[in-house]
């Protein structure tokens, strides 16, 4: 058997998403973006919408993911993209709209845009990646930074009393009745990474019913932010981060799951 | 001839956004600009034309809301009044850095901060000469009547277009709320014939995907994009200058004036008149691109230029930058929510360029 017999189409078994660009990755070797950028690219591929999407990236590490995604994108500024995607949407129903955001960007800054969008039923989709630290700016603490946890700007951890308490946004969009779909998942093992996408399948189908906002959680590693290898911040991620947010459907078909019956 | 109708300034800036083919409009109530979206809620344009009306849950969300529909080629609008301009201005700047075309209305209030809601031009340097961060400007209306009010909405969107830059109808709180019969122009379609290829409204196979930003982080390429705007601005110098001028031909002395002032200061020309003081009109109708030659024109046969407004004193200083020098120009006005009088407005011209020049 020669090489030119192995090479072919059936014995496929992994292939790079045309959707994504030849530009190299600027993200930190090991950080979960590359992996939500690769499902989504992969889903739009898969379902053939590529002419009828608009991206809106974020400010953050992922402000550049206009560079990685061979779609039409637009920049937003920081937390407004929520409200950037209703401009669209309401202009263009029939368009497949979603946000790409970090934790400071949906859960910090655009607070407001975030719930309000989601309480209209605006219906698009927001992909939430949770790495619990402004990445981008080189560290500090966000508003997903875990009790105890260090960074640049709560360096001896974060001290509750100080500081206040992480913010469960996903546990607070999943209880309006605007949202549709609510989902926590994450992309630091390969079983994780597959049920990560068929969430944001799900989230991307879901905007055929009209239905309202289709949302999903990533929760992602900061390995360069945490000051850890990559292998290490995974193991920190499963063991605190997934601790604090649970992964599994919060809410599906616009009816909230219940408690511990996480799929 | 068009429908006539009596109608509130406000009210004329919906209806013409619905007949001037406007694709959405979004906004959030403050005073004295909230007709605009009540109008157009109890109007439902959406039977109408098609046209997109929602209330936002802020400022901030609004512009961003008319920055996303922009992106895709909508002709889209927002309107407000002071407080809420400033909350916005993070939105215009990334509009005017990402050249997005869109029309924004100001119905000014006195300042600053919450300052008070009765009529004020004290935002003129914020919406002429940037108003949010970085080397931008905004192409600036101001209209004078109810009639210029519907008007400007159209012609603001062919300009904001022409230049694939915001466009801003700088009104206030007299223009706004005072009725007076206008002539509605005729309906126009709700289809856009303004290049559309820089739109992002999904990749076809026939084409490059459509990026849409504001962000360079090399700094030559911004400095090379900063260039190219400030071509664009010195294009709308040479080409989109409008102003009126009344009485000027003759005149020795001259108002300066713009929006409401500019009403105000009409009637001054005629009381002055009366009195034998041969006073002109000059009103800017753009406020950028300012009209400078006009005014250093004028600098050459009249002996002085009082500029009124309802500040304490901005436009002044692009007036005294067009004239150069040349003769005396100085500021009256009543400001932080007063309006001043015909009477009041004379008096100024005589005892700070009159009696001094004479």
């Amino acid at each position: 058997m020669n090489l030119e017999e192995i090479i072919r189409e059936e014995n496929i078994v992994y292939r790079r998403t045309p959707l994504l660009t030849d530009k190299a990755l600027s993200y930190c070797p090991g950080c979960g973006h590359g992996t939500t950028h690769r499902l989504i690219m992969e889903v739009i591929e898969e379902m053939g919408i590529q002419s009828d999407v608009i991206g809106i990236a974020p400010v953050g590490c992922s402000v550049l993911a206009y560079e990685f995604m061979d779609i039409d994108m637009i920049e937003a500024a920081h937390g407004r993209a929520p409200a950037v995607a209703t401009g669209i949407k309401r202009t263009w129903p029939g368009k497949y709209v979603f946000t790409y955001q970090g934790d400071g960007d949906l859960a910090a800054i655009g607070t407001s845009e975030t719930i309000h969008c989601c309480n209209r039923g605006e219906n698009i989709t927001i992909i939430f990646i949770n790495n619990g630290i402004y990445g981008m700016t080189g560290g500090q603490m966000a508003p997903t930074t875990i009790p105890g946890m260090k960074s640049s700007t709560s360096p001896f951890g974060r001290d509750t009393a100080m500081m206040g308490y992480p913010l469960k946004i996903t546990e607070l969009i999943a209880q309006l009745p605007g949202t549709y779909y609510v989902s926590r998942q994450s992309v630091h093992t390969p079983a994780s990474v597959r049920k990560a996408k068929k969430a944001i399948r799900k989230a991307f189908e879901n905007q055929k019913l009209n239905k309202g906002v289709s949302f999903v959680e990533v929760v992602s590693n900061c390995n360069s932010g945490w000051k850890m290898t990559p292998v290490q911040a995974n193991k920190w991620l499963e063991e605190n981060m997934l601790a604090y947010f649970p992964p599994g459907d919060l809410k599906v078909d616009g009816q909230l799951v219940e408690q511990g019956k996480t799929s | 001839m068009g429908e006539i109708r009596l109608m509130k300034g406000n009210e004329a800036i919906a209806e013409a956004a619905i007949r001037a083919g406007c694709d959405a409009y979004f906004g959030y109530p403050i005073t004295p600009q909230s007709e605009v979206l009540e109008y157009l809620m109890a109007e439902k344009p959406h039977e109408r034309t098609g046209m997109v009306v929602l209330q936002a849950e802020s400022e901030v969300a609004a512009i961003n809301m008319v920055y996303g529909a922009a992106c895709t080629g909508k002709k889209v609008m927002t309107s407000s009044s002071s407080p809420g301009i400033s909350l916005m201005q993070e939105g215009i700047s990334y509009i005017a850095g990402a050249e997005l075309p869109c029309l924004i209305v100001n119905v000014v209030r006195g300042g600053p901060g919450l300052g008070t809601i009765q009529p004020s031009q004290a935002d003129y340097f914020q919406a002429t000469k940037g108003g949010g961060h970085g080397d931008y400007r905004l192409i600036v209306l101001a209209p004078s009547s109810v009639q210029e009010m519907a008007d400007f909405v159209k012609l603001a969107f062919d300009l904001a277009f022409k230049y694939r830059n915001p466009a801003m109808i700088l009104s206030d709180g007299v223009i706004g709320q005072m009725m007076e019969k206008i002539e509605l122009f005729e309906p126009i379609p709700r289809v856009n014939e303004f290049d559309q290829s820089w739109v992002t409204t999904g990749k076809t196979p026939d084409r490059q995907r459509n990026i849409i930003t504001s962000l360079n982080l090399d700094p030559y390429l911004q400095e090379e994009h900063n260039h190219h705007l400030q071509e664009k601005y010195a294009r709308m110098r040479r080409e989109d200058v409008r102003y009126e001028a009344i009485a000027c031909d003759d005149a020795d002395y001259l108002f300066v004036a713009y929006g409401s002032s500019a009403r105000i200061c009409q009637k001054a020309v005629q009381l002055a008149r009366k009195k034998g003081i041969k006073a002109g009109l000059l009103r800017p109708i753009t406020l950028f691109p300012f009209p400078e030659k006009i005014l250093g024109d004028l600098s050459q046969s009249v002996k002085g230029m009082l500029a009124v407004e309802m500040s304490a004193g901005q436009m002044v200083e692009d007036v005294r930058l067009a004239v150069n020098g040349k003769i005396p120009v100085e500021h009256f006005g009543r400001f932080g929510g007063v309006v001043h009088s015909p009477e009041e407005v004379l008096e100024a011209l005589e005892e700070k360029i009159v009696k001094p020049v004479v």
